[in-house]
């Protein structure tokens, strides 16, 4: 297999590991140590993607993070496929099976671009804002189209099998970036002993120099790289974090950084290690040492592939030993620019110009570029492109850079890359994330971090000092001064003598002038990723888009996944110029994390799967498994939902469970009830402003439901607390609520009330909760146990202590279904042994376990109230028809109180707390169901309420439902029409809440 | 991320540690009771919403469940001062 366009060996690849890898199908080779990109411009491969909107041809044009084109997908199964992948950061691995991914039916043949003409002209700026101002039925037509069209890959259809990590990580100096800047500074602030962290995404340091024959101390800077590398490695107190990207800068100095630890490997020989890991970084201090980015000059056609930045060139010649082609023109407007056609030239045989838009560039250079034998025209500048599918030749002119002009007639130069260079633009990305806009610094035509930052340090090509030398010297500078910051010693660093070859003397040309006007010419993008051109950025302006935020949304200039690293600074100008403003005046858009886009693994990180969140068990945990129970979430709780005999249904294994707990006997785990220890001479004064009922007389050996509300007069949760003794009470909460509640408590006692002495404490988890409820359950519990369980001793709503079983227990007869029960609670190592204790004894009562939608329907036969199921928020306890637990005359105005006097609490009409009949007695309506009085005419109708529980109850017979309606206590005996689908209406007739036993005489027996 | 001192743990710690609970220094009226819908409906209801400098009241929830208070400018993000529950902030001018 040739590798046509390899004409050398790159100083980054090893030419005597060879690696195939396939793309598009097709079996291609590469070196270890190439990107993909460097790989596939190897094999002579121009066009890796369709452009988004017009379908046109895109080659590669960076060789670094900020490509816009070369977006591929990338994996071999369907579990292992990685969408959006820039080609020019993924490194080659042997077997590498990646494809483009748009164009149909294939990248080089698209049906799209013979229609992209009229497509884009049906999507002009602001598209998706002038479809959507059609009605529904065109924004679905278009979002069909748009969605085939679009698509930088797809989602992997099968769940991800790699392990991503976090890592916690703290260091008194972060340097992102190791490049010169970098590493100067890490050097200098090395022999401090400070904790010193760099990250760089590249997968060996150096940054720029890396494809530079520029000279340190007499010698390639390469060899000071790779110096450096080795002092850095050695050092204990240094961590250099290669292929690692700096994503994202949050307050405090906190950073997160993504490191590939085995992207750059084939899947399966890595089974085991963490494929990406995110380093959670608590900095000290941090440098930003980031570098800039090449910036593309703005000429017509000046996508098609083959043309590319010149520093690009330059590093697959030197890097990777690729020349694409043969006949290079360079447009530029600096001096950097004439680096690739030296480059070019060195590598072998070929033909290269420069076409500088300056009048008079800097003699030395041209004398140097000149006896390479590039070809220089000055004053000129490339207008054109000729060719689709590749560049065939450049058209140029002659240009007037006083007056921005074009000059004089335009002729063809032949050529099969341009490279452009536009001048350099600060990687600021991080600079920005907490807010900090960058600044226009119009000496080097480029934004640079805001000076506002106090917390941030930033040196080198980010800080607009372009130059190796000083890089090297601002980079030690910064490392001393952020030494200083932490108290550390700074030491002094040597200075050092670079050669350079290139200065970077600019000027400034960003979108270059064609014959005809920028909407008539052919395109000349900006935005190669979303297909933004100039000619859109002037439409948004002309629409009346003046700030370059909304130019932004608009046109979606810099929305891609590279978030218009190329893009932006271009973009700015263009709309500066269309305004007729600076490029000050009109400032950049934010740039907000993450810097690339991050992988969900990575965010994820080991939270995944069984890890997502913890799970709360009963201690009877076992002997429901073990007895086949369906279990429900009750927050983190897992809670049995009902104990299927054989293959019986929840709704016949509810019916049993029903008539069970209302004919004989039933055992329920309710240990997931929240239990709050209340202890303090206090304690019960505190009970009484926090809860709506009286509280000063409970006695010792007894139990009272307690409403609690919040100051709105709202009921925000309930649960019976027991006095204990004279300062001690255990408060019960709903089990979804007990964490809130404990907060609540808390909340209360440290602002306003600190004066009460009173401490609360959970003890959920301390206890096991049984309950037996039934009419048979003190037959079933009186042998059991020490306490005298006669009505005379023990009535409903007392407790009491004793043994159960032979443990030390408190037993509470309360009642959550009306029966008569007994809730029993015993320190929760002893749980599962009572329970079990409690089923051999129960064999002769037929004693039968339920779960927690047997309880539901137990407890809505009695009408009693689940917070947050038969209310949410906005019910008071008035509404509830549970005024009886508000005290008129309590001394200290309780929490809720005032709230619920305000004017809307007392007004008439409030939505009330029913019960429901369906005039179809087997029917059971669905909960959630609107409610109306009449069935309306026409829509929308007026609801008066809805359902807020519904069952079927086996022993009524028939279906009923608990529901909010308006003025529902004023309308027992009405019949309601319930919405229960399109033009589908059930009767049902209002009446009390209280289905069973309204009189309560069996929970007082 | 923020970092918090606790001033009863009297440590650094990390955001998630702790739960926002909105503007510090609210009182309950003495007299609920004596309020007007008007009164009652500012304190339940109206909030402080600075740009720059704001109280507001934390709650150390997997730490020492205390409330405390915090000085932070809702710009910057910079926390100037955090203090017990019950306290003053130090060199506070912009208080009311």
């Amino acid at each position: 297999m040739k590798q046509v366009n390899r004409i050398a060996e790159g100083r980054l690849i090893d030419p005597n590991e060879p690696m195939t890898f396939t793309f598009n199908g097709r079996t291609l080779q590469g070196f270890r140590g190439d990107t993909l990109a460097s790989a596939l411009l190897a094999n002579g491969i121009k066009i890796v993607g369709r452009s988004f909107k017009y379908g046109r041809p895109r080659g590669i044009i960076a060789a670094g993070v900020e490509e816009p084109n070369a977006i591929l997908q990338v994996g071999a199964t369907p579990s292992t496929q990685v969408p959006n992948v820039r080609a020019t950061e993924q490194a080659l691995y042997e077997g590498l099976v990646c494809r483009t991914t748009n164009g149909w039916p294939s990248v080089e043949w698209d049906a799209m671009a013979l229609i992209g003409k009229l497509v884009g002209k049906m999507m002009p700026p602001g598209f998706y804002y002038k479809t959507m101002m059609y009605s529904q039925p065109v924004w679905h037509a278009a979002e069909r189209v748009i969605r085939k069209m679009a698509g930088l890959g797809f989602a992997p259809t099968e769940p991800d099998p790699e392990i991503y990590d976090k890592i916690n990580r703290h260091c008194d100096l972060l340097i992102i970036g190791a490049g010169p800047t970098g590493l100067a500074a890490a050097l200098t602030a090395q022999p401090s002993g400070a904790r010193i962290i760099i990250v760089d995404e590249n997968p060996t340091p150096g940054g720029w120099l890396r494809f530079s024959d520029d000279q340190i101390d007499g010698a390639p800077a390469l060899a000071w790289v790779q110096a450096a590398r080795q002092t850095l490695s050695a050092a204990s107190n240094v961590e250099l974090l290669l292929k690692t990207t700096a994503t994202g800068l949050h307050d405090g100095n906190f950073i997160t950084a993504i490191e590939r630890c085995r992207d750059h490997l084939e899947p399966t020989v890595t089974q085991g290690l963490a494929r990406q890991r995110m380093h959670r970084i608590r900095a000290r201090e941090v440098l930003l040492a980031t570098g800039a980015h090449e910036r593309p000059l703005v000429y017509a056609n000046n996508d098609v592939p083959g043309c590319m930045l010149a520093g690009a060139v330059s590093a697959y010649l030197k890097g990777y030993g690729v020349r694409p082609g043969n006949n290079l023109v360079v447009a530029t407007n600096n001096d950097a620019g004439y680096q690739a056609a030296i480059d070019w030239l060195a590598a072998g045989s070929g033909n290269a110009t420069v076409v500088d838009a300056r009048k008079a560039p800097t003699p030395s250079l041209i004398t140097r570029a000149e006896s390479a034998g590039v070809v220089v025209i000055a004053a000129a500048v490339v207008v054109d492109v000729v060719g689709s599918a590749g560049v065939k030749a450049a058209v140029i002119c002659n240009y007037d850079a006083q007056d921005d002009a074009r000059l004089g007639p335009m002729r063809k130069l032949a050529a099969d890359i341009i490279a452009s260079s536009g001048g350099y633009s600060p990687v600021v990305h991080l600079s920005a994330h907490l807010g900090h806009r960058p600044v226009w610094r119009e000496d080097i035509q480029g934004f640079v971090p805001n000076p506002g930052h106090e917390r941030l340090l930033f040196a080198g090509a980010v800080a607009g000092d372009f130059a190796l030398s000083q890089s090297l010297e601002q980079g030690a500078l910064s490392a001393q001064q952020a030494l200083t910051r932490v108290g550390n010693d700074a030491p002094a660093s040597p200075a050092r003598s670079c050669r350079e070859s290139i200065e970077f003397a600019l000027q400034g040309l960003y979108l270059v002038p064609h014959p005809l006007s920028t909407a008539k010419a052919p395109p000349q993008f900006v935005d190669f990723q979303l297909d933004v051109s100039a000619a859109a950025i002037e439409i948004a302006i002309r629409e009346g888009f003046e700030s370059v935020e909304h130019v932004k949304r608009y046109t979606a200039l810099g929305f891609g996944t590279d978030q218009g690293k190329l893009s932006n600074v271009n973009g700015v100008a263009i709309a500066a110029k269309a305004l007729g403003q600076s490029m000050k005046e009109t400032g950049t858009t934010m740039f907000r994390p993450n810097y690339t886009p991050a992988s969900f693994g990575v965010m994820a990180g080991r939270d995944v799967g069984e890890f997502f969140e913890p799970k709360r068990y009963t201690a009877m945990q076992s002997w429901h498994e073990a007895k086949g129970a369906a279990f429900e979430d009750v927050g983190q709780w897992k809670r049995p939902w009902y104990f299927p005999q054989g293959d019986e249904t929840l709704d016949a294994a509810v019916r049993r469970e029903c008539l069970a707990v209302r004919q004989g006997v039933g055992i329920l785990d309710a240990s997931t009830l929240g239990k709050i220890d209340i202890q303090g001479p206090d304690a019960r004064e505190f009970l009484n402003r926090i809860y709506t009922n009286a509280w000063l007389k409970l006695a010792p050996g007894k139990c009272r439901y307690g409403l609690m509300c919040g100051e709105d007069g709202m009921v925000m949760d309930d649960g019976v607390t027991a006095c204990l003794a004279p300062n001690h009470f255990l408060m019960t909460t709903t089990t979804g609520g007990a964490a809130r509640v404990l907060q609540w408590l808390e909340l209360w006692h440290q602002t306003e009330w600190p004066e009460l002495k009173v401490f609360f404490n959970s003890v959920t988890d301390h206890w096991a909760t049984i309950t037996l409820s039934g009419p048979e359950s003190r037959a079933l519990l009186a042998p059991l146990t020490d306490i005298d369980l006669s009505p005379s001793n023990f009535a409903f709503m007392d407790w009491r202590a004793g043994l159960v079983c032979g443990l030390p227990a408190r037993v509470f007869r309360i009642s959550f279904t009306g029966e008569l029960t007994y809730e029993i609670n015993v320190n929760a190592n002893y749980g599962l042994a009572l329970w079990q204790a409690l089923m051999d004894a129960g064999a002769d009562f037929a004693l039968t376990p339920y779960g927690t939608e047997t309880m539901h329907v137990l407890r809505a036969e009695k009408g009693f109230v689940i917070v947050g199921q038969d209310t949410d928020g906005s019910v008071s306890p008035e509404d509830l028809g549970m005024g009886w637990a508000v005290a008129k005359r309590k001394k200290f105005s309780f929490v809720g109180q005032r709230g619920m006097m305000r004017a809307d609490c007392l007004r008439p009409q409030r939505k009330q707390f029913v019960g429901l009949s369906p005039l179809k007695p087997s029917y059971v309506l669905p909960e959630g169901s609107q409610i109306v009085f009449a069935r309306p005419q026409s829509l929308p109708a007026d609801m008066v309420g809805h359902v807020t529980s519904s069952y079927d109850s086996p022993i009524l017979g028939h279906s009923f439902a608990l529901a909010l309606v308006q003025g529902g206590l004023d309308r027992l005996g009405e019949i309601v029409e319930v919405s229960v689908g399109p033009d589908r209406w059930e009767k049902a007739e209002i009446r009390s809440p209280v289905f069973y036993d309204p009189e309560g005489a069996r929970q007082h027996v | 991320m923020l970092r918090i001192h606790c001033p009863y743990c009297q440590e650094l710690r990390d955001e998630p540690e702790f739960h926002y609970c909105g503007e510090a220094h609210l009182a309950r009226p003495e007299d609920p009771a004596g309020c007007s819908d008007t009164e009652w409906g500012t304190y339940l209801y109206f909030r402080r919403n600075p740009r720059g400098r704001h109280h507001e009241m934390w709650y150390h929830a997997a730490g020492c469940r205390r409330f405390f208070n915090v000085v932070r400018d809702t710009v910057t993000y910079n926390i100037e001062q955090t203090y017990a529950m019950g306290a003053q902030p130090a060199h506070d001018e912009a208080h009311e």
